[in-house]
């Protein structure tokens, strides 16, 4: 049933061209950005681009993941048979049948029949699951819709061909094609001159829809299709909130303020989006109401590239601002709305990285506008005068001790450096946490010794805020500390202390090893150096509350679960969100020091979910958790619910 | 044009602390920061700037680590940062600090008009008020205190309205230009400092002027020129608190026992 190839070929050749043309002009907007080095550890990105695009492992932990994956198989084995099939179309004579042996042909032929089945049910699914149960509000767009018609047509218009083929007696592997002959037995009655025009309409159709398909991709979402896969090669290795630093020297610009300042992978990754909307889904902001969705983030990125890249490339300047109303622009308000939670990331089947474009638009709007929301002025002329966010005197650090004699830290004669932080230092409920850690490890016997009014802030709300300048102060003052002082082991109780002492002090060449308070207790459990009460059995009805700082962001799930195990007999009852898939308490990314007045409050969301198992406790590992939470329960009226910090749960236990 | 801001250096007072023996302020490692008030006095002289086409200038009378308050000011937008240091200047009480002021806006006059200087409503440390109105009279400029909202500016006619906050009511008045303004903090909210204005403020040049440029009769500065004597500095003595109670646990308890402290402390008249 070939066509004549004098019509085909050229068709193909054309095809073929503008496709090739589309692709270099699509790509190469990308090189607009600025350089990222994106190819070193090879082997690990090669075995995370097998994982994760190939094996799909993040797509299938999702509903209709498994579907995807379907899908996406059989387009790889398809593509051997649509290979055959257009080249077949130019020179008639070279085939498959030609080249490979009957053992091996008709085996294949067998797959490709029993595949092509699997990917029209599977597209059958995705059809009826988008217009039924879409994966977000806005999902069902013409081109989904479109798309997923294409992809079931190609497979009709393959068993159309192939029946119609085998009705004629055609087709010589017919036996290893159960599809196909099923179907051709539903022709048997028609006449030659019909089955030839069904082979004839079936083939063209096929070739028109590949043909298109191909030219249509680069300019639709589908062009993750081309996409994903090296953008899972080319993941974030390090912690995904750890952003690169900025060097402060007269002449640089700062942050992202146009689509040229981002690098070229985070151009990419705007290509690479398959607007599955799971980012918006699990986006804390996003699903309270506020002006941000992390895919529409990735959206916007991508029609501001495609406005302004051309410019660009000529060396003009941009036209479509970045962050502003209009489409392809970003709204403040939503930049702001931002928790650094990295729900999305966690989220994004292809590694996107959605949080830290965010960052990066904070540190422009921040450093080169001074535009932020006004509360965060009164935040950073603290950070800057007193180093703390409240603005407390530094000499009031310590206080915490009360009567208490707690040691200074010195190198040789304390073990470690018990890094209390801005909240365990002058928040009255942190407090607490502070003096139960320090009877903690006062009664295992711990060496460890504290840096009182030398202590300053971590600067972790300052980074996450995009005040990178101060941050950058900061830092070095406490890395220059830490080295004078000659500390190699912290203990932290503040994951946002753990997280910046740990990841973001490396950029300072400052390694250390700390150690978050939920994973030094676990170990002090381990070593039997704590004896501990815990008759009262209050587990169960303990909830347990995940920081995203402590969790998703370093991956300490089970360090916190472990200890309340252990301190009350049993396991801590879970939240529907728990663990990569928890849900912020709304107080990160410098978000504890603003006010929350679009939608609903983030901390009010989490409170409700957390009462629905009616806990007594619910218990969290990080001082802003513990604000936000006892915030969200004095709005409730609950039936006498408290939060704890683990290292509470824990001294009460403590056996006199 | 010039308009001028006024500004001072004082300790953080958060972390100032009264030494109990000498009765003196303990100053040693308590961070500088610029008077909160003056702020706003910069805030508006920016905006001045901005919407004008003035020049800015700020100035500021202390020891020379005073430079980096100007610094910041540099990297907030002024085009021009005064510091009068001398060590006839030191320890100087409101009359001779309004003495050189006065004097160096007499010099910055000579290179264009002054047309407004701004100054804080007070300091958190000396809390005097007086330095602004000071500089007033020793320029011969319209006085207008307390400040919070610039009505109107007329060039033309060289005229300025403002709005005075004052206690439970507000005046607008109208003055002539060149005019000393004091303000208060709803005037405006001052701004931060991009990062390229900080990086460029750090190597911008704070003029620093001696007596030999502002040529002060000696005996009308410093220590010399000052009349006023601190002789004691103390915090008021206040009775120590007492916490009442478990207002948590047991409230009705609670409220008694705070009800009969009140009444046995004739707080309340029953
Ligand atoms: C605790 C304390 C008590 C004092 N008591 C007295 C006293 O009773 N009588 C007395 O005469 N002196 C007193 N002094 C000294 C006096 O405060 C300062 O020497 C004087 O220079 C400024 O007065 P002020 O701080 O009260 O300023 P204010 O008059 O309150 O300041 C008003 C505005 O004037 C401007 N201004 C003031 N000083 C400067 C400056 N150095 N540079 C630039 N602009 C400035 C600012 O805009 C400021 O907001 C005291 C100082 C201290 C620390
Ligand atoms: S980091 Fe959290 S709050 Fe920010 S966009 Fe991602 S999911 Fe939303
Ligand atoms: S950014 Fe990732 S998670 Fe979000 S819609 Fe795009 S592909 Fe999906």
């Amino acid at each position: 049933m070939q066509p004549d190839p004098v019509i085909f070929t050229p068709l193909l050749a054309a095809a073929c061209a503008i496709f090739a043309w589309s692709c270099y002009r699509r790509f190469s907007l990308v090189a607009v950005g600025a350089a990222e080095d994106r190819f070193s550890s090879l082997p690990e990105r090669l075995q995370g681009m097998f994982e994760f695009a190939f094996l799909q492992k993040r797509v299938v932990s999702r509903p209709f993941g498994v579907n995807h994956l379907f899908i996406f198989w059989s387009f790889l084995i398809l593509a051997v048979a649509n290979t055959e099939f257009l080249v077949a179309g130019v020179f008639p004579a070279a085939r498959l049948s030609a080249v490979l042996p009957q053992a091996l042909y008709l085996p294949l032929v067998f797959v490709f029949d029993v595949v092509s089945l699997c990917a029209l049910t599977a597209v059958a699914i995705a059809l009826v699951r988008r217009a039924v149960a879409p994966p977000y509000e806005g999902a069902r767009t013409g081109e989904a819709f479109g798309i997923l018609s294409m992809i079931g047509t190609l497979m009709l218009a393959y068993f159309g061909l192939h029946a119609a083929e085998i009705a004629l007696g055609a087709e010589g592997a017919a036996q290893s094609m159960p599809v196909s002959r099923a179907l051709s037995s539903l022709l048997s009655g028609e006449g030659g001159e019909t089955l030839k025009s069904v082979a004839q309409v079936s083939w063209w159709l096929h070739a028109g829809v590949l043909l298109f398909f191909l030219n249509y991709l680069p300019y639709s979402k589908h062009m993750h299709i081309l996409a994903a896969i090296p953008n899972c090669f080319f993941k974030g290795l390090d912690a995904p909130n750890t952003q690169p630093r900025e060097e402060f020297v007269e002449g640089n610009v700062y942050g992202a303020g146009s689509i040229d300042r981002f690098t070229w992978k985070d151009l990419f990754d705007s290509f690479s989006c398959t607007e599955c909307g799971r980012c918006e889904k699990s986006c804390p902001a996003a699903s309270t109401g506020k002006p941000l969705n992390p895919r529409l983030v990735m959206h916007d990125i991508k029609v501001n590239l495609l406005a302004n890249g051309d410019l660009l490339q000529r060396g003009g300047e941009p036209t479509v601002p970045v962050i502003g109303d209009a489409e392809g622009s970003i709204r403040p308000d939503a930049l702001w709305s931002c928790t650094s939670c990295g729900a999305c990331l966690a989220a994004c089947p292809v590694f996107i990285e959605q949080m830290p474009k965010i960052t990066k638009m904070r540190r422009h709007l921040v450093q080169m506008e001074a535009d932020f929301p006004e509360e965060l002025l009164n935040l950073f002329e603290n950070m800057e005068q007193r180093s703390n966010p409240w603005g407390i005197a530094p000499g009031e650090r310590g206080k915490w001790a009360g009567g208490r004699d707690v040691r200074q830290f010195e190198a040789g004669k304390t073990e470690y450096l018990y890094f209390v932080g801005c909240a365990g230092s002058f928040d009255s409920r942190s407090k607490q946490v502070t003096l139960a850690m320090t009877r903690i490890m006062e009664a295992a016997g711990v060496s460890f010794g504290i840096l009182g009014k030398e202590e300053k802030c971590c600067g972790d709300s300052l980074r996450r805020l995009g005040n990178e300048y101060l941050f950058d102060k900061m830092a070095r003052e406490n890395v220059a500390q830490f080295q004078e002082k000659g500390v190699t082991k912290v203990v932290t109780q503040c994951p946002h202390c753990f997280t910046t002492l740990k990841n973001d002090y490396r950029q300072y060449g400052l390694e250390l090893e700390v150690i978050p308070h939920a994973e030094f207790i676990e170990s002090l459990l381990a070593q039997g150096k704590l004896k501990l009460d815990h008759h009262e059995k209050k587990g169960g009805n303990i909830v347990f509350h995940d920081s995203c700082y402590l969790g998703r962001h370093n991956g300490v799930y089970e360090a916190p679960r472990t200890v309340i195990a252990q301190a009350t007999g049993s396991a801590p009852a879970e939240m529907e969100r728990n663990r990569e898939n928890s849900f912020c308490c709304g107080a990160g990314g410098g978000r504890m020091w603003m006010e929350e007045h679009l939608g609903e409050r983030i901390n009010l969301n989490r409170v409700n979910e957390a009462l629905a198992g009616k806990p007594s406790t619910i218990c969290t590992t990080c001082p802003y958790c513990m604000t936000m939470m006892e915030d969200g329960l004095k709005d409730r009226s609950n039936g006498g619910t408290n939060v704890k910090d683990i290292a509470e749960l824990v001294a009460e236990g403590l056996k006199a | 044009m010039y308009v001028v801001a006024c500004i001072k250096q004082v300790p953080d007072t958060t972390q100032v602390q009264i030494d109990p023996v000498t009765n003196t302020l303990v100053r040693d490692g308590i961070p500088f920061i610029v008077n909160p008030y003056d702020t706003h006095a910069l805030e508006e002289s920016l905006r001045m700037k901005a919407r004008y086409g003035f020049k800015a200038a700020a100035l500021s009378m202390g020891p020379p680590n005073t430079e980096a308050t100007l610094r910041k000011a540099l990297a907030l937008g002024v085009d021009e940062a005064i510091l009068c240091s001398d060590r006839a200047f030191g320890g100087a009480d409101t009359l001779s600090t309004s003495n050189v002021l006065a004097a160096a806006i007499r010099k910055l006059a000579q290179e264009d008009e002054v047309g407004i200087v701004f100054c804080g409503k007070q300091t958190i440390d000396g809390d005097t008020a007086q330095v602004g109105p000071g500089i007033a009279i020793r320029l011969g400029f319209s006085q207008l205190t307390l400040v919070d909202r610039i009505e109107h500016l007329d060039f033309l006619s060289k005229k300025i309205r403002v709005r005075r906050k004052l206690e439970g009511r507000y005046e607008i008045v109208e003055a002539k230009l060149p005019a000393m303004i004091t303000v208060v903090r709803e005037l405006n909210r001052p701004r931060y400092p991009t990062v390229p204005m900080r990086l460029k403020a750090a190597k911008a040049e704070v003029k620093v002027w001696d007596n030999n440029e502002l040529k002060l009769d000696p005996n009308s500065v410093g220590l010399k020129g000052s009349p006023t004597w601190v002789s004691r500095i103390f915090s008021p003595q206040r009775a120590a608190g007492e916490i009442i109670g478990d207002g948590m646990g047991d409230p009705a308890g609670t409220a008694r026992l705070l009800l009969e402290k009140l009444v046995a402390s004739d707080m309340l008249a029953v």
